[in-house]
């Protein structure tokens, strides 16, 4: 077995949309994959099929060797699920919420006290033990919703948008929990829309769009190779931006507008007649070269 | 694609233990939150209808079907304690948790089914509900129902109708859109159910269309029973009304699954 996570061919239609429409999706073993793409792109519902909570229509799911659905809950006892939304139980305390989990992840009850001391250290809240989940900040709570899902230390652990609505030093501090468990060999397939989150923790991304998968690489090949190694930013009236889009375009150069300005890719060398800044590309640039839309 | 045999071989099966207790730990941990006004409600409510009836209609009757009144209603309200330990508390708690704290996401992202789930919280619903049918019950003695031996397996009996009425209660939640939608089912059917038990009055008297569907209401087979166990058992009659809660509990149970099924897996 090398792949954590295998998707062939995964076609999930709800009623006439097509949710995820031929999906191809690889989590080599160790690594951490990152699943961009703009909203309803199917990232989302792609989560959802690896946890069998959508059953695809058509194509081949494997979780660490465990087809699905047939096997989902064998694939589910070794993996960890970090959700997007925070559900948590507020009602009740730090401690409570882990032995829950503890339970329906199925620790054995030897092992039970360490496992729950662990996840308190790793998502630091061994002094809120008592506290309950709904006197905690944001951070804390998304701290502890990480560590509940590995509680049973899974060797895969889905993450659907892990910091989406953090202040940035609380994000930091989640991106520091998520690159250590990466270097703790622990499979990883990440959601998200931040694109510097893909940047700093991803191996390989997979972007989507419209349920496919329009790029799979590492974030660097892909600039490379979407974006190359420059992008001239040109900013001003917005006529003048459509102006430069032509130019740029009669010149076979790609743009992609980013609000104030229009950002040309892959003009090396440039041209005189385009004044702007020259700055580093980014996924970001493919990222929206590669699927039309900005972030929002 | 060939598999070194790091995976379990073994597939889970279904209704395995350690999920139900997974489930069930969630239950009775959430419910060390909350236990006070759960108690309150589920034997407060029906002990007022046993003192409002024991009082009000127990003034004008002394003996309703050969028992005193107050033997009557004191055994027929284990029924109500049962439909309002069971089925409400059944509906508002999955539907909250479904619709607001997004809890089935997190529990079926652990490795139990939607059969489990259902099962289990059905099953923590009716040993609450067996220990909450009593209350009323043990009210009314001292009122004047005397205690009797039977009177040990009334809890069992309040247990297995409070299962059937979880389920009920689960699968209503897993029908209903909108919270708004319990009305049309409260209203509609489990206040007349509610009524129609022979728990304030016996069925006898009331026109048959009335009493066929007494007949189909399973609280009115609780209320049988639980009078039967207390008073003296009557044969075959309380083996069909067993195996009427029985047979409602499996229907709920399958209806439940089925339902939540539905609206957990896309």
């Amino acid at each position: 077995m090398d792949s954590a996570i295998r998707l062939r061919g995964v076609v999930k239609r709800f009623g006439p949309i097509t949710a995820v429409d031929g999906l191809d999706l690889d989590v080599p073993l160790g690594s951490c994959v990152g699943l961009l793409g703009p909203n309803g792109a199917g990232k989302s519902t792609t989560m959802k099929a690896l946890t069998a909570q959508v059953i695809a229509d058509e194509g081949e799911i494997e979780i660490l060797g465990h087809r699905l659905p047939g096997d989902s809950k064998q694939a589910r006892a070794v993996m960890g699920v970090v959700p997007q939304l925070d559900n948590l139980d507020t009602s009740l305390t730090v401690e409570q919420n882990l032995l829950v989990f503890s339970h329906l992840y199925r620790v054995p009850s030897a092992e039970r006290k360490d496992a729950i001391e662990r996840a308190l250290v790793m998502a630091n809240l061994t002094g809120r033990r008592e506290a309950k989940v709904d006197q905690l900040s944001g951070g804390m709570r998304r701290r502890l919703l990480i560590t509940r899902a590995l509680l049973h230390q899974p060797r895969l652990v889905l993450l659907d948008e892990p910091t989406v609505g953090l202040d940035p030093q609380v994000r930091q501090e989640l991106w520091a929990l998520i690159d250590r468990l990466r270097s703790e060999g622990v499979s990883i397939l990440m959601s998200t829309h931040y694109i510097e989150e893909a940047e700093r923790l991803c191996d390989d991304v997979t972007i989507m769009s419209h349920g496919k998968a329009v790029a799979v690489g590492a974030p660097g090949e892909l600039i490379a190779e979407h974006a190359g190694p420059e992008a001239i930013e040109v900013y001003g009236p917005p006529a003048r931006l459509s102006e430069v889009e032509g130019i740029a375009r009669s010149r076979g150069w790609r743009t992609r507008r980013t609000g104030t300005s229009v950002s040309i890719l892959h003009a090396n060398g440039g041209d005189p007649s385009l004044e702007g800044e020259r700055r580093i590309t980014n996924l970001e640039d493919v990222f929206v070269l590669l699927t039309g839309e900005e972030i929002n | 694609m060939a598999f070194a045999p790091a995976a379990e071989p073994r597939r889970l099966g279904r209704l395995e233990r350690a999920a139900l207790q997974g489930v069930m730990v969630r239950e009775v941990v959430n419910y060390s939150s909350f236990w006070r006004s759960s108690t309150f409600s589920s034997t407060v409510d029906p002990t007022i209808y046993l003192l409002a009836f024991g009082f009000g209609f127990g003034s004008l009757v002394s003996t309703v079907g050969g028992y005193d009144y107050i033997d009557f209603v004191g055994t027929g309200i284990v029924a109500t304690t049962v439909l309002f330990s069971g089925a409400f508390p059944a509906m508002y708690s999955t539907f909250v948790k479904y619709e607001f704290q997004h809890t089935y996401d997190a529990i079926l992202a652990a490795p139990v089914d939607t059969e489990e789930l259902v099962t289990g919280e059905g099953l923590w619903i009716a040993a609450r509900t067996g220990v909450y049918g009593c209350v009323p019950m043990l009210v009314a003695t001292v009122f004047g129902l005397d205690p009797s031996w039977g009177m040990l397996l009334v809890p069992f009996i309040a247990g297995l109708s409070g299962l059937g009425w979880a389920f009920f209660g689960i699968f209503i939640a897993a029908k209903s859109k909108a919270i708004e939608s319990f009305s049309y089912w409260q209203s509609g059917l489990l206040t007349p159910m509610f009524l129609v038990a022979g728990t304030f009055f016996p069925l006898d008297q009331l026109p048959t269309w009335a009493q066929i569907a007494g007949n189909v209401n399973p609280l009115y087979h609780c209320v049988e029973l639980v009078r039967h166990a207390v008073f003296g058992f009557e044969g075959w009659a309380d083996v069909g009304h067993l195996t009427f809660l029985i047979g409602f509990a499996l229907l709920a149970w399958r209806l439940a699954i089925k339902f939540m099924e539905r609206k957990l897996i896309l």
